[in-house]
Order: structure tokens, then C-alpha cells, then sequence
């Protein structure tokens, strides 16, 4: 091991520390330079993979490699005809990044946390979280895009007009005494619905890296230890594969569902 | 030792709140994801041939009622390895 630890805290507190980078007087205003590299090099792997296979397509009977690619895409597509009948045609390929992008960077979390660590102490870096989703920035930087997403296809099918008279007057009525309650309301569902986007997929694979810091720790207590620890890591890790998948399609679901909340009328 | 116990009763009642947020959520989670699988096995007994549709709304669902334990097990682990309320001082 390249760092022995004095207590279990700090085990912990050195594995979920950020290489942070301060942009104006640090604290909130820094940036998690770890998340933003690996999110990038995940992007440009993964959809230059998908650009890549694409330009060799061929209509005969197709290579696995173009197998895979075409089905993913065909499963992502089914999916949002199934929630969205409109006319937006951005709306799938919205989803598709989506689906991708949160899918491997989750999947970064199936990756040894302490031997990832050792290979980048040798290279220097001595603080690196390496799963992007598990930083509530990026979470929410999705979600946050999302919500843009919803404004704008809400003023542009409604007219901005359009929007405001929705604002006001859904979803009890349109008497002048209701409008305080209208609006209320919708602005209670605008905030929820990023916050939920986001917080939901970070408290996932938040909690699951934790959970393995844990377990690990648990594993170096003794030989009982180590094989009841590396038994339950094995199950935990294995619940984990269907986590990940699973908050990915979710995100994706979700996506979908609020862009096509917002072409509806109300 | 007028330190050392304030800093214990902080993190005792940490701990205690700790217990609490993640054993109410997991009850709220797992009575609403119980009552939502037995309503889909009374749909996939009554009508097999839906039964992967339902299961993949199944699944769907399973993340929705998931979400609020979740972000409460966050917040606690929060708590049990960056407890905010400990003042400075008292670490």
C-alpha cells in the first residue's frame, strides 16, 4: 500500500476527498478537477466509440461490434416512443446520450477503489475519485440541463405567454384569487423535479462507494473478517451491477418523461 | 474533560439520529416496494402474457421508491463521517 492510515475515519475521509482546484476563493467557488477529467475522457471514449462505429455501418448483415451499437440505440428508442408522441426529434437522442453517458459513468464505480489509488500514487496523484456520478456536482449538472431542456420546450410549444398563463392558472383554475396557490404549486413540482433527478442517482452510487469502503475496511480486521468481508463485498458488488444499470435507465426514464410533460397542455 | 464531554454527547445523538433516518426510510421503502411487487404478481397471475411489460415498469418504479431512502442514507453517512454540527473547536 502506497498510505497507511492511523483510524478507520480517515481511511474513509482520504477515499471521498476531491482534488479540488480553487477557481475564485475556493469553498463552493472550486472545481472538482478529478470529476471533470474523468468525465471527459468517459465522453470522448464512449461516443467516439459510438461515432466511430458509425461511420463503417454497413446495411448487409451487420458485425457484432455494429450489433451492439444498433441495439442499444433501438432500446433506447423504444423506450421514448413508448412515453413521447410528439414531434420534437431531438427527443431520443437526448435520451441516448443520457442513457450512455450516466451508464459508464457509473460503471467507473465497479473499479477497485484501493488499487486504482496505488497506481495513481505512483504516477503522483494522491487524491482521485474516479466515479463522476458519486460528486453531487455532476448529478446536478445533468439535472440542471434537463431543466433547461423543460423550459425551453415549454416556451417554445406554448409561446412564453403561453407558459405564464400555464403558470398561473393550472392547475385549479384561472380566477385572479387562485393564483398565488397555482403558482405555488407549480413552483414546488419545478424545484422538486431536479432535485429528485439529481439527488436520487448521487445518494445511489454515493452510497454504494461507501459501502464498499466499508466492507473493505470491515475485511482487514482479522481472518473472520476477511472471509465474511469478501463474501458480502462479492453480494454487495453483484446488487451493484443492477444499481447502476438500473439508476441509468431510470435517469434516462425520467429525462424522457419531462420533456414530455412539457409539450402537454394543460 | 468538560470538552471531551460535550463532544460525546454530540456524537452520541449523532449516532442516535443516524439510527433513525435510515431505519425510517428503510421501512418506508420496503413496505411501499412490497405492496407494489404483490400488486404486480396479482397482475402477472391475472394476465401472463403482460408479465415483461410489467416487469420492466416493475424495475422502473423499484428506483422511484427507492429514491428518498437513498438520499436519507446519503445525508446520514454524511452525518457519521463529516458530522457539520461538531463546532471546530470541539474536534
Amino acid at each position: 500500500m502506497a498510505a497507511s492510515y492511523e483510524t478507520p475515519t480517515e481511511y474513509i475521509s482520504h477515499h471521498l476527498t476531491f482534488l479540488t482546484q480553487p477557481a475564485h476563493t475556493g469553498g463552493f467557488w472550486s472545481f472538482n478537477v478529478d470529476t471533470i477529467i474523468t468525465t471527459i475522457l468517459l465522453g470522448v471514449l464512449t461516443f467516439g466509440f459510438m461515432w466511430l462505429v458509425t461511420r463503417k455501418v454497413s446495411t448487409g448483415v451487420p458485425s457484432k461490434v455494429q450489433a451492439f451499437v444498433e441495439l442499444s440505440v433501438d432500446f433506447v428508442n423504444e423506450q421514448v416512443k413508448s412515453i413521447y408522441n410528439g414531434t420534437t426529434r431531438l427527443v431520443a437522442p437526448i435520451a441516448l446520450t443520457t442513457f450512455v453517458l450516466v451508464l459508464f459513468m457509473n460503471a467507473m464505480d465497479f473499479l477497485p477503489i484501493d488499487i486504482v489509488s496505488m497506481v495513481l500514487g505512483w504516477l503522483g496523484i494522491h487524491t482521485f475519485r474516479f466515479v463522476p456520478t458519486a460528486d453531487v456536482n455532476t448529478t446536478f449538472a445533468l439535472a440542471l440541463a434537463v431543466f433547461g431542456l423543460m423550459i425551453f420546450y415549454n416556451i417554445r410549444i406554448k409561446g412564453f405567454g403561453g407558459w405564464v398563463h400555464e403558470l398561473f392558472c393550472a392547475p385549479f383554475g384561472s380566477n385572479p384569487l387562485l393564483w398565488p396557490f397555482n403558482l405555488l404549486f407549480n413552483a414546488v413540482e419545478y424545484v422538486s423535479k431536479p432535485l429528485s433527478h439529481s439527488l436520487r442517482l448521487f445518494g445511489n452510487m454515493y452510497a454504494g462507494e461507501l459501502i464498499f469502503l466499508l466492507l473493505g475496511m470491515w475485511a482487514a480486521t482479522g481472518i473472520v473478517g476477511t472471509i465474511f468481508g469478501a463474501v458480502l463485498h462479492l453480494g454487495w458488488s453483484i446488487f451493484h451491477i443492477l444499481i447502476v444499470v438500473l439508476q441509468a435507465y431510470i435517469f434516462m426514464m425520467l429525462t424522457v418523461v419531462y420533456i414530455a410533460m412539457a409539450h402537454e397542455h394543460h | 474533560m468538560d470538552k471531551l464531554q460535550a463532544l460525546a454527547l454530540l456524537q452520541g445523538y449523532t449516532g442516535v439520529g443516524i439510527g433513525l433516518m435510515i431505519g425510517l426510510g428503510a421501512l418506508g421503502a420496503c413496505v411501499g416496494v412490497g405492496i407494489m411487487c404483490s400488486r404486480f404478481l396479482e397482475g402477472a397471475a391475472r394476465q401472463p402474457e403482460l408479465m415483461p411489460q410489467l416487469q420492466a415498469k416493475v424495475f422502473l418504479l423499484l428506483g422511484l421508491i427507492d429514491a428518498s431512502f437513498i438520499i436519507g442514507l446519503g445525508i446520514a453517512m454524511l452525518f457519521a463521517f463529516g458530522n457539520p454540527l461538531i463546532p471546530a473547536g470541539l474536534k
